[in-house]
């Protein structure tokens, strides 16, 4: 019991998340109109609102259970025979679904940083992902087996090419790749936006802004008979391994780790520092991009202008929830592709906007960057458990 | 979280040889302004490029021939290239090249309006609405930066002050509630930054990102939960009218963008005079210098480095929260979901842009607000150029900028350190 109390990453990870649930619970309440009004008459009636407030909160996150990881009365229904299996395993599908992007991105911002880089960019790199994905999707004539891996080809080197703009600028200039990073995602937007109105690219038989629509030859394969999830899951924890033995067992991950610890260092001991920083960027790009394609090749089967979602911003949270570590950031993809898949039927059952996910994975990361926060309100003993990125401080 | 000492590793190696700084400069621009004076020369339509004065078309305004002025400005451009490329104009690097880009936009502005016409004055006023939050927002940057922390949370403070100007101007019905909201709510945000930052030592940058998650999704939440279902109970704020100074009003161009404006436009040009005065003129100003260039050295002489950013982050954090409302109560009332769109970012980028100086910043930022007005203007005139290409502008200029390609950037020494005393 002592050995627990005392501040680890895994106990820091887990008081995170429940400190982050109180917050998320708080806002459920405030969020709601009739309870929030119930308030007003706390004095004369202290047991109504009290008793909404906790009936909203455990509905909702009941919910999100549901959502994410198993709804019992579906389980009782398959037994039952009065539905379909499928309706067992649609939630643990849904949180897989939405857990392969992350994975890439989380790795893509991981892989930056134990380099010491940190990569902002990796929504706009998830853009031109799934541009270059979507592009080859449609335009190439490819034989099924050939062409996700085209497509995922054309994935890569669309977020290769726009991470190292910033790579390169980092290397040869010292500009600072945070600023570099956050200018080039506005300028993958805007081109985002150009590019699916252009012919050859937009969808003829439409008039709003979307590009045509990816062959079924160029897409994911699926894992399960009418569920959504599909090949992309299994590439992730591939590309997670992929970047595991990279950083650990490889001598240029060795290089990219020393140049993230100690640029001076590295420098002294006859490693090139910018080289370690261009092909950081570049791998952490096409890693992002591949982010792109999986979503582009497996879920959403065109391009739009909100395509890329909020996966690249996304990848920051479970990057440093994963503390920069590949599997790491493959457990806190899992978690927040559960907070998504829960927070989407929460959305639908509940009434509550899944913005309230987006707390949540914002409040726990804030709480795992600063240890010293949670260890101060639950009084765990010795320091520890916290995020160290290994960064260089200032611009 | 330990410190870690960096050595400020030479970005550029110091320009030597024939290459200096300004004949890099002075060459880009002789080729800048020579293609531009063949290209947009080539493509003007023969007739006049109308600017009207004021804000309407048809109005008092300078006809210039389209293809004469293209190729003029083109040729003014390259003429200030050349004279930097001479060498011996060094001194005069800033003007030059201000002189040498303003040339470029006209030569270009010469082909898109021939035979057509823009309102000068209408295009003043669209550029200090859209630069108003970006200036505001910049203003927090350069408090917050100048003292030493790193703010990548403007977009937030932003967000979280529009929100709140919208919610409490519209519960108190008045549109002065909602501005104290709305600088409430941006020191929410502020504080969160403050708090973690100087205290629990959290890597700026990385807290920057994520504080702009959190108010993405506090102010997405409860505008779903509550302004989207109540809307005129929650989202219904009154918003400020213009107030018309007679007189200056008048003036041709600039007059009605800068004094026929809300109270926000007349704040933010108090604000930005204030803290250049305070940051240069000013005790409060050389503490706050001294501790975002050199902490060690103001804690010896007794200024309290953490109080200094406390402080200043705080104040910050009341400019950007008022930058935001200006989005909702200055403007169109009611707010949407993510409604900075970025904002904090392009302000991000003016203030660094900028150099960190409150007039830079703000110059970067009207800049970035002409290059939005400017696509939002050209498609009504049948422009071949792309809006998107336009609003990638700013971006694409703040790249050029940190990469050193025109001029450097600098910042505060010890931008980003948590300080530590011992």
């Amino acid at each position: 019991m002592r050995r627990i109390w005392r501040a680890n990453t895994v106990t820091v990870t887990v008081l995170a998340v429940l400190l982050a649930l109180v917050v998320g619970a708080v806002l459920i309440v405030f969020g709601n109109e009739e309870v929030l009004g119930e308030y007003g008459y706390f004095f004369a009636q202290p047991g109504t609102p009290l008793g909404d407030s906790l009936r909203l909160v455990a509905e909702g996150y009941a919910n999100l259970f549901k959502g994410s990881i198993v709804d019992p009365s579906a389980v009782s229904g398959a037994i039952a025979g009065t539905n379909n299996w499928s309706l067992v395993f649609s939630p643990i599908s849904e949180t897989l679904t939405y857990t392969a992007p992350l994975i890439f991105t989380g790795l893509a911002v991981a892989l930056a940083f134990r380099a010491g880089l940190f990569n902002i960019g990796a929504h706009g790199q998830v853009i031109m992902g799934c541009v270059g994905g979507a592009v080859v999707g449609f335009g190439l004539p490819l034989p099924p087996g050939l062409h996700p891996i085209a497509a995922l080809l054309g994935a890569a080197l669309g977020g290769a090419a726009l991470a190292l703009i910033a790579g390169v600028l980092k290397a040869r200039t010292g500009a600072h790749e945070v600023i570099v990073t956050i200018m080039l995602n506005y300028i993958a937007f805007w081109f985002l936006q150009w590019i699916i109105t252009k012919p050859g690219v937009h969808d003829p038989t439409r008039t709003d802004a979307i590009s045509k629509t990816i062959d079924n030859t160029a897409k994911l394969p699926s894992l399960g008979n009418g569920l959504r999830i599909n090949l992309g899951i299994v590439l992730g924890v591939l590309a997670a391994a992929g970047v595991a033995w990279l950083l650990n067992r490889s001598t240029k991950g060795f290089e990219m780790r020393a140049v993230g610890l100690n640029p001076d260092a590295a420098r002294t001991a006859g490693m090139s520092v910018g080289g370690a920083y261009v092909l950081a960027m570049g791998l952490s790009g096409a890693l992002a991009g591949l982010g792109g394609g999986v979503v582009v090749l497996g879920t959403a089967s065109d391009l739009t202008g909100q395509v890329a979602g909020t996966i690249g911003f996304d990848g920051i949270t479970v990057a440093l929830l994963g503390r920069g570590r590949p599997w790491g950031v493959v457990a806190s993809a899992v978690l927040f592709g559960a907070l998504h898949a829960g927070g989407n039927r929460m959305q639908q059952v509940s009434h509550l906007a899944i913005d309230l996910v987006t707390v949540v994975q914002a409040v726990i990361v804030i709480f795992i960057a600063a240890p010293a926060l949670v260890k101060a309100i639950f009084r765990l003993r010795q320091p520890g458990g916290g995020l160290s990125t290994g960064l260089a401080k200032g611009w | 979280m330990t410190t870690l000492t960096v050595y400020d590793t030479p970005r550029t190696k110091p320009a030597t040889g024939y290459w200096t700084r300004s004949r890099k400069a002075g060459a880009a621009y002789l080729v800048l302004g020579l293609l531009g004076a063949i290209a947009f020369g080539a493509l003007a339509r023969s007739g006049d490029a109308r600017f009207a004065l004021g804000t309407a078309v048809g109005g008092a305004g300078i006809p210039i021939p389209a293809k004469v002025g293209a190729i003029g400005f083109g040729l003014l451009c390259a003429l200030a290239g050349a004279a930097l490329l001479t060498g011996r104009a060094d001194q005069w690097l800033r003007w030059l090249s201000g002189v040498a880009l303003a040339a470029l936009v006209l030569s270009f502005l010469c082909w898109q309006v021939s035979g057509h016409e823009m309102p000068l004055g209408s295009m003043a006023q669209a550029t200090v609405r859209g630069a108003l939050p970006l200036v505001l927002g910049a203003l927090c940057g350069v408090l917050c930066e100048r003292s030493g922390v790193i703010n990548v949370a403007i977009e937030g403070q932003l967000l979280t002050g529009a929100f709140a100007g919208a919610l409490v101007g519209t519960v108190a019905a008045s549109a002065w509630m909602g501005l104290i909201a709305a600088a409430v709510g941006g020191v929410f945000i502020a504080l969160l930054l403050a708090v973690l930052a100087i205290r629990y030592l959290v890597d700026q940058v990385v807290l920057g990102v994520v504080l702009n998650l959190f108010a993405l999704g506090l102010t997405g939440f409860l505008f779903t939960q509550l302004m989207q279902q109540h809307g005129d109970k929650y989202n219904f704020p009154p918003t400020f009218h213009s107030w018309r100074i007679p007189g200056l009003a008048s003036i041709p161009i600039i007059g009605p963008a800068l004094f026929d404006v809300t109270v926000f436009g007349y704040l933010a040009i108090v604000l930005v005079i204030a803290v250049h005065f305070g940051l240069f003129h000013t005790r409060w100003g050389l503490r706050t210098r001294a501790v975002g260039e050199h902490p060690t050295a103001a804690d010896t002489v007794g200024i309290s480095v953490r109080g200094m950013r406390y402080r200043n982050v705080l104040i910050g954090g009341v400019i950007a929260g008022i930058g935001g409302a200006s989005l909702t109560i200055g403007e169109v009332g009611s707010f949407t979901n993510n409604m900075s769109n970025g904002r904090g970012f392009i302000a991000l980028a003016a203030l660094i842009f900028g150099r960190w100086s409150p007039i830079g910043a703000t110059m970067a930022a009207l800049l970035f607000g002409f290059s939005s007005a400017l696509a939002g203007f050209l498609p009504l005139v049948g422009s071949a150029i792309p809006s998107e290409f336009l609003n990638m502008l700013p971006y694409a200029a703040t790249i050029v900028a940190v990469a050193g390609l025109v001029g450097r950037v600098r910042a505060p020494a010890a931008d980003g350190q948590p300080y530590v005393k011992g």
